[in-house]
């Protein structure tokens, strides 16, 4: 018990932005996991709601859940679109959020950001492979990189999606196996995505985070 | 290969968890919060919450309590208990919970499991069924096994699985407290029938009934409550066997 957290910040607001991490907030999916994992771990963050809120943060996270096609709806509505896709500075795409980078989901079959020109797929159900796809799965590092670092090859991280991004070796930093191999984490420039919930994937799920403030 | 998942279960009453709890090292043995933490660094995969509240503030006293768990907890957690409309499960989706269960609302009012799947997602929504063996039929029995349905047990988790469950929680009120197994037999015909995951609950109580219910059954994941609040099996010990038996689960080494 020693080690648990007291006093963390009950009224979950951010702190100022100046460095921080900025949460792209286009109404897509809930965050108070995420943002409590911050916390826990210290690292300062605030939201992005419009183009201007960019310039206070010097790296940022897509969170998303739910149905990919609506959550790119939502995105184009927020107006994000075009200053997302010309971001310089690191940038991690969570579940959904990893999805709208690729160029297609099967998903409502729809156009996404195509920052990764490769595809996201639906799983095919069977008995064997129930969808969606819902527990913790190892994740194997296909390129060395620091999202990864300190983190052993093989660990698992819990993954809830019925969609999954295809293997590209071009661009996959880390590949699952279910039913097929697919892309846990993808990695273009500054652009870093993975499929899981770091913020519900135990002490390695907080490494990557942490990993990623750092980046 | 994905893992199978071990899960405690917490009774909570009024914000405080209420039966047999007794780790050496709590300092609050009724502070769910804590409790999970002890679980979560034990290696425990996920946790179920179920909310055995009887008074009207309820929804609130829970709202409370899992934010405090989402403030403290790094891995999945699931709310029962309670959850009757969707504007309790938003409360407690934007509180920070993964998933909610449904029980008695699902088979009074089916069509709760359609409305759940289509605002939240299929992944949001885990329906628990307690079922007894009456004859040569498994029936559904409500409010924690004491009230029989005619409802087939079989029959209602397809319906589940087809109005958009996520997720099965079958519990066998036969098997339920007596430490004797799961019931394999029943969990390996709904396990076999259902393309969803499936969780097992009841009987639990040596480590061998988790791997019987793992190799005879396949079922996703398995659900205990007394023999790990009591500290009969501890979580560490129980996957260490189970990989032994080529059982995949997620191993913790702090």
């Amino acid at each position: 018990m020693a080690d648990m957290k007291q006093n963390v910040t009950t009224d979950n607001t951010p702190p100022s932005g100046a460095g921080g991490l900025g949460i792209i907030r286009y109404g897509a999916g809930n965050i108070f996991s995420l943002t409590a994992a911050l916390e826990r771990l210290g690292i300062a963050y605030g939201m992005v709601h419009s183009e201007a809120d960019f310039e206070q943060f010097d790296r940022f996270i897509i969170p998303g859940v739910g149905h990919a096609g609506a959550a790119m709806n939502k995105l184009t509505q927020s107006g994000l679109v075009n200053k997302i896709k010309t971001l310089q500075k690191p940038t991690l795409g969570i579940c959904v959020g990893m999805q709208l980078l690729t160029a297609h989901s099967e998903e409502g079959d729809a156009e996404m950001l195509n920052i990764f020109p490769i595809q996201t797929k639906k799983f095919t159900d069977s008995a064997e492979y129930k969808v969606p796809h819902t527990g913790w799965n190892r994740v194997n590092q296909e390129i060395a990189n620091p999202l990864f670092a300190n983190i052993p090859n093989g660990s698992h991280f819990y993954f809830v999606h019925s969609y999954f991004i295809e293997f590209n070796p071009a661009y996959t930093l880390a590949s699952t196996d279910y039913s097929t191999k697919f892309s846990a984490s993808i990695w273009k420039d500054n652009f870093y995505a993975v499929q899981f919930h770091p913020e519900k994937s135990g002490k390695y799920g907080e490494q990557l985070l942490t990993n990623f403030s750092n980046i | 290969m994905l893992s199978k998942r071990i899960i405690p279960c917490l009774d909570v009453k009024d914000g405080r968890t209420v039966k047999g709890i007794n780790f050496v090292d709590l300092r609050d043995a009724g502070d769910p919060v804590e409790l999970a933490w002890n679980y979560s660094q034990q290696g425990a995969d996920e946790l179920v919450f179920l909310d055995i509240t009887a008074t009207h503030e309820r929804r609130k006293t829970m709202v409370e309590l899992v934010k405090s768990v989402a403030r403290q907890i790094n891995i999945p957690f699931t709310i029962g208990g309670g959850i009757n409309e969707i504007a309790d499960a938003d409360a407690l989706l934007n509180a920070g919970a993964d998933k909610i269960s449904i029980n008695s609302a699902a088979v009074r009012n089916p069509a709760l499991i359609d409305e759940l799947a289509k605002a939240f997602g299929v992944q949001f929504v885990i329906v628990a069924v307690d079922t007894r063996r009456l004859g040569e039929q498994n029936l559904v029995h409500l409010n924690g096994g004491r009230i029989a349905t005619e409802k087939d047990t079989f029959e209602w988790i397809l319906e589940a699985e087809r109005r958009g469950a996520g997720e099965i929680l079958l519990t066998s009120m036969d098997h339920d407290g007596t430490k004797g197994g799961f019931d394999n037999v029943f969990l390996k015909k709904v396990n076999d029938a259902v393309h969803i995951p499936v969780i097992a609950s009841g009987g639990a109580g040596s480590v061998q009934h988790f791997v019987d219910v793992f190799e005879k059954t396949n079922v996703d994941a398995a659900l205990a409550a007394s023999v790990f609040h009591y500290g009969e099996i501890l979580i560490p010990d129980l996957k260490a066997i189970l990989s032994r038996h080529q059982i995949e689960v997620r191993q913790i080494f702090n």
